[in-house]
């Protein structure tokens, strides 16, 4: 086969053949489905595009076995994607097996053998079942062996089926059957050749049928000499494919390239599928002597792709993310060109279009491309001297880059992982990308906006805080007079969020979401022409207006309890018979230098491909049909780069936590120096629901966990900060002067994951031994990550208690930035970003709740404890039940 | 009119007009917060097992309700009426004690809806109504095991899904149904079997009506609970030759829109939707607005990605009214021409040119 005939060339697992497979025969005779199932997967993954299932075997209950591995199958996802193609001789297997699928599979097989009736009626039934059918070139008279007897068979069949049965003609796939060749007995010399005559008479006058056979039939007389067995079915394919063949039952994975066959070998046994002298047969079995002991070679590391021609060769390179060989490519590459510069814009720009149209494809995913770029950028650096070079004597220009995009994390928050990764794809599609970092104040961004001539504008947030952050960004944008579009992206920001309050800040241009770095391309690259840009300006805002006008229809404010009402259903617990458990210590403990390679048990890997656009549960992500090719490497570079991060130390993981005794005093939490409990030290401010609540179910707020002061028992809360982080910055910048985006990134985001699996394993810590309530808790990583574990802990900024600020008691009561080095930025982000900060509740009945929108009078009450109305507004925008502005106006 | 009249004019509807289907039964009901006794009526009132929640049985026990909620749909501008027959197969009503009255319930069911239907018929004769005899998915699956230890087990088969759709259909042709709406399609099998059985009623009967087919997608990956892509339902169903295919359920407008999408694109028929009223909220309950439903919708007849649009789960009257107000105006999706290809599926869909 030519891989351009193979391309449209369906191969159908044999493997899964009760009578062409001895082993999976046994295997179904013992019962042993398991294995069976493992057959049918291998044949999957060797890339049959479907599964012939045969249990014709006189020893069986056909049926059964039929239903049974059917029904097993269609609980093995990465086995049922395909369809399945039902083989029996036995109509009843067949139904039986109809019976057992969801998707269109395909029946194997029905003919005129035993007459037109039987044949018309069960075509009716596999057409009311929904599946395709092969009819073999079979009739009362038996099975066809001239092409002109298989055209006639067929011909007749075709027109029972589209005439009488209504049957779709696209849904036919004649077998013209495939019969053993230089079996020694000479009227089968020319079967060979019979098949794919009758094939290309076939498909010339039946339009829309399709062609398929049992292809190892053909080989019979050879058995055991299984190279001269797959040089003949290669052979034989090769032709049969060009005459209109277009679906085999091959073993897939074990099919030679026609091109790779030892020519001696491949003219004797052209020589006898084609029947073309008379002594094909004798030369044939001559030569087999030869071929029998040499097994196949070529299984090896295939390294043939090293011998194509050099652009063909960085393609390959830049699209499977391989930096072997990606310097020695692009010096070959250079010498062939005029001048340097040409190698990037001809071979390797060719060939990051072509992982640019596999990535708008859907056949490459996020790492994969991150991978590309990698290698993207090692060519690129590689020619940059010669560029350099040929500036300085001959002063050329150096290209431009297809538009300048500035991006930015805005003030108050660290986080950027999607942010780099936009980065690289931007790059990747040769835009010119100047990254401002992490924390960058709006002036900043504007100013090298101008002076740096940018196209594009791309903000990121992760906190949010940073949502009114980016309001103000807009506003300067517009009082500044730019007029160049502005992105939005991040995990907090929303379509909503910006059409509504991003959007009518920045009038003189647009600022648009973005949903994922997948989509940035596509959206850069509209806006980058001039022409283009105003007609997708004009769509996003029609589209944001109209999302504006439905939202504020739908903003008819939400029914809240008055705060009093709400007060009046808080969560009432039994304090007066429970006594709430002592931590082991009061004040501060402060860890160093916690051990890495314990927190690596504690990684919750699913938020880790999030990061990566990947999206599924770990494990099963690994072996996802979609996902699982990039998951796989992804994850061993995770697990290689983990164990370098323990073994030589690039990150330090440090803890503080501490216990006071506690009360609550109505919504707010009292902290007391010690057990006298006189005056407070410190107060935390929780936020109380106020959705309209049905009986039996209360309006909570974090306070109601902790006893009341009146009660007269004594509580406790806890409070930690938690960061892997120090020394991130360094390792990313490493990586960044490498060129290596895809190991910078892989290294913030195995960070993250440490500083989340540290507060996870100092929680566990904190329950079986600091505090200690429950010391015989034993759960597993899963237990854990699905918290079902007694007691909370609580970050303040997440729906139980949305007030960011609430950071800054919590940071002080534990001296955090201290004792572990971690600083709360304007916007109350951690810096450096892999930190993690909470409170710890004991309380049994503790649970995790969302605070929901609150109404005016909570605000104002909450400012009465804390701060003015607006600073409270403005801090807890999100949550609002009202819109600030409508109040102010009406007040005014 | 005669059933065949009234299918030539549902023929002719759908080439003009963008269809507008009915809201949810189920969240009408709730409104009148029946209790046990209004659940069994005169009729059950000695029913040994507890009747309450089965509201297929309330077309016997209180047809005043249903009728008057149909008629609610049909004042907001519904074409289609569903009849309230989700749960009527002798496999769901089994919960009850009630498999041998399936039959029953489906002719009361369609003619409720055939009363209600030919009532606004005869107020609004440029505007015929139609009756869909509904056929939900039962509380069985055919694809997957309800043990998680024994992957290969099935609590129903295909023979026995056959039978109990059969006797639904039979009934609901009786009663006067104009199409059949194999609804809620989160198992692939069922839906086969389902079709298996109308095709094999048609026959017995000498009739033929529209199939219309809606499955539904349960979660954010756009498969439904068998796994199955969209499109790769639609080549498992194909055969049927379906009036109309689509989706509903599932989630609200926004979310279901890729796989809305998906469908348009690759079904050579009307494509039909009708979502929830957004997700639930903390609630559990459905609270997007008429308004806001309507907004999602429109943009979706804009788009011509549409040909026959509802409501399902938290829709009322007043999101009917919405929604055929909003997509009046745009014309129905134009039907692709497809190539001849053989096409296949698996949880995946297979194309071969």
């Amino acid at each position: 086969m030519t891989s351009n005939a193979a391309q449209n060339f369906v191969m159908v697992g044999e493997r899964t053949n009760v009578t062409g497979s001895a082993r999976f025969r046994k295997l179904i005779e013992a019962n042993d489905y398991a294995t069976a199932l493992e057959v049918a997967r291998q044949q999957v993954e060797s890339g049959a595009n479907m599964l012939d299932v045969n249990m014709d075997e006189g020893m069986l209950d056909s049926e059964k076995a039929m239903e049974t591995f059917l029904n097993l199958i269609a609980a093995e996802p990465d086995i049922s994607r395909v369809p399945i193609m039902i083989d029996s001789s036995k109509w009843t297997v067949i139904e039986t097996g109809l019976k057992c699928v969801q998707g269109k599979s395909v029946v194997n097989s029905i003919s005129l053998k035993e007459g037109e009736e039987p044949f018309l009626d069960h075509a009716r039934k596999v057409l009311r079942y929904g599946a395709a059918v092969v009819v073999m070139a079979f009739d009362e008279k038996g099975q066809a062996e001239t092409a002109d007897q298989k055209f006639a068979i067929c011909k007749r069949a075709y027109e029972l089926l589209t005439e009488k049965v209504g049957f779709p003609p696209e849904d036919i796939i004649f077998d013209p059957n495939i019969f053993a060749v230089a079996t020694g007995i000479e009227e089968h010399n020319n079967y060979g050749r019979a098949f794919i005559d009758a094939t290309r008479r076939i498909k010339e006058e039946l339009p829309y049928v399709h062609i398929s056979g049992g292809v190892s039939n053909l080989s019979f007389a050879f058995r055991g000499n299984e190279q001269v067995r797959e040089a003949m079915h290669s052979v034989f394919l090769y032709h049969a494919i060009q005459a209109g063949m277009d679906m085999g039952i091959v073993n897939a994975g074990q099919l030679a390239l026609y091109d790779d066959i030892e020519p001696e070998l491949r003219e004797l046994v052209e020589d006898v599928i084609l029947n073309r002298r008379d002594d094909a047969t004798d030369r044939l079995l001559e030569a087999a002597e030869r071929y029998k002991a040499g097994a196949s070679q070529r299984k090896e590391a295939d390294l043939s792709w090293r011998e194509k021609p050099v652009q063909e060769r960085l393609t390959y390179s830049l699209v499977h993310g391989i930096a072997n060989y990606i310097e020695e490519d692009t010096e070959e590459a250079r010498q062939q060109a005029e001048r340097p510069l040409h190698v990037i814009e001809g071979p390797l720009m060719d060939g990051m279009g072509v992982v640019g149209d596999l990535f708008g494809a859907g056949k490459m995913f996020l790492p994969q491309v991150v991978k590309s770029a990698r290698v993207m950028k090692q060519a690129v650096a590689y020619l940059m001297p010669f560029m350099e070079k040929e500036k300085e004597e001959m002063g050329l220009a150096q290209g431009e880059p297809a538009g300048r995009v500035l991006l930015a994390t805005v003030k108050g928050d660290v986080h950027d992982i999607g942010k780099n990764i936009v980065g690289v794809v931007l790059q990747c599609n040769n835009y010119e990308v100047i990254d401002l970092g992490v924390m960058v104040p709006s002036q900043k961004i504007l100013d090298t906006a101008r002076e740096r001539k940018v196209d594009i504008i791309g903000l990121s947030g992760l906190i949010t805080p940073s949502l009114d952050e980016m309001c103000h960004v807009a506003a300067e944008m517009e009082r500044e007079g730019f007029d160049l579009p502005l992105l939005i992206g991040g995990a907090t920001t929303s379509r909503v969020h910006t059409a509504v309050k991003i959007s009518p800040n920045y009038r003189r241009s647009q600022a648009i979401y973005v949903t994922d770095a997948s989509r940035a391309v596509g959206v850069v690259s509209g806006l980058i022409s001039k022409e283009e840009r105003e007609k997708r300006i004009a769509k996003v805002r029609e589209e944001y207006a109209q999302m504006a006008a439905s939202y504020a229809r739908g903003q008819e404010e939400k029914t809240r309890a008055p705060l009093a009402q709400a007060r009046g259903n808080a969560l009432k617990l039994d304090w007066a018979g429970y006594t709430p458990p002592k931590p082991s210590f009061l004040g501060t403990r402060t860890l160093e230098a916690y051990d890495l390679a314990e927190l690596a048990r504690y990684i919750d890997w699913t938020p880790f491909f999030q990061a990566w656009e990947l999206k599924g549960q770990y494990p099963r992500i690994l072996n996802d049909d979609k996902y699982g090719e990039a998951a796989r490497p992804l994850f061993e570079d995770a697990q290689a780069m983990l164990k370098q991060i323990i073994e030589e130390k690039w990150l330090t993981a440090n803890a503080v936590v501490g216990f006071w005794p506690a009360n609550s005093m109505g919504d707010d939490i009292e902290l007391y120096a010690d057990e006298s409990r006189k005056k407070p030290f410190a107060t935390l401010h929780t936020l109380r629901q106020q959705m309209a609540r049905g009986a039996g179910r209360a309006n909570i707020a974090l306070a109601d966990f902790i006893a009341p002061k009146d009660s007269g028992v004594a509580d406790y809360i806890g409070g930690f900060a938690v960061t892997a982080g120090i020394g991130e910055e360094d390792v990313a910048r490493r990586f960044e002067r490498a060129n290596d985006d895809y190991s910078k990134i892989l290294s913030q985001a195995l960070a993250d994951r440490l500083a989340e699996a540290f507060a996870e394993a100092l929680h566990e810590k904190v329950r079986r031994e600091l505090w200690g309530y429950a010391p015989d808790e034993a759960l597993s990583n899963d237990a854990l990550i699905a918290e079902d574990y007694a007691g909370i802990r609580r970050a303040p900024g997440y729906p139980a208690q949305p007030d960011h600020t609430e950071k800054r008691t919590l940071f002080s009561v534990l001296d955090a930035e201290k004792e572990i080095g971690v600083k709360l930025t304007e916007s109350y982000a951690m810096w450096p970003a892999a930190a993690v900060s909470g409170l710890y509740f004991s309380h049994p009945e503790a649970r995790y709740f969302g605070v929901g929108k609150i109404g005016r009078d909570q605000i104002e009450d909450y400012a009465a404890r804390r701060w003015s109305v607006e600073e409270a507004e403005r801090w807890l925008a999100p949550i609002l039940n009202y819109d600030p502005k409508r109040v102010t106006d009406a007040a005014a | 009119m005669t059933r065949e009249e009234r299918i030539e004019a549902l023929k002719r509807a759908a080439k003009e007009r963008i269809l507008i289907l009915d809201g949810a039964m189920g969240t009408a009901i709730q409104g009148y917060k029946l209790d046990e006794a209004a659940y069994r009526g005169e009729r059950f009132k000695d029913h040994p097992r507890d009747l309450k929640g089965n509201n297929d049985l309330l077309v016997l026990s209180q047809p005043d309700i249903i009728r008057e909620i149909h008629s609610k749909y049909l004042e907001a501008g519904a074409d289609i009426l569903e009849t309230n027959t989700f749960n009527a197969q002798a496999i769901s009503q089994a919960d009850y004690g009630l498999e041998e009255i399936s039959h029953e319930m489906n002719v009361a069911a369609a003619k409720l809806a055939r009363e209600a239907a030919d009532e606004w018929t005869a107020k609004t004769p440029d505007r015929p109504r139609f009756v869909a005899g509904a056929v939900g998915p039962t509380n069985r699956t055919a694809s997957i095991s309800p043990d998680v230890n024994n992957p290969g087990f099935r609590n129903v088969g295909f023979d026995e899904l056959v039978e109990a759709y059969a006797t639904q259909v039979r009934g609901l042709i009786e009663g006067g149904a104009d199409t059949i709406l194999i609804e809620t399609v989160f198992d692939t099998l069922n839906a086969k079997a389902a079709g298996f059985a109308v095709e094999q009623v048609f026959d017995e009967m000498g009739v033929e009506l529209p199939i219309m087919i809606s499955g539904t997608i349960t979660d954010l990956s756009g498969r439904n609970l068998s796994g199955q892509t969209p499109e790769a339902s639609w080549y498992s169903m194909k055969h049927l030759k379906p009036f109309s295919i689509g989706l509903n359920c599932s989630f609200g407008a926004e979310q279901l829109r890729p796989s809305v999408d998906e469908m348009a694109h690759v079904a050579d028929t009307y494509v039909s939707v009708y979502p929830n009223a957004g997700l639930p909220n903390e609630m559990g309950e459905y609270d997007e607005s008429p308004e806001q439903m309507a907004v999602l919708l429109e943009d979706w007849a804009k788009n011509g990605l549409i040909n026959i649009v509802g409501g399902c789960c938290g829709t009322t009257p007043e999101h009917i009214g919405a929604i055929a107000a909003a997509v009046a105006d745009y014309k129905p999706r134009k039907v692709p021409e497809v190539e001849h290809a053989l096409r296949l599926s698996g949880l995946e869909p297979f194309v071969h040119g």
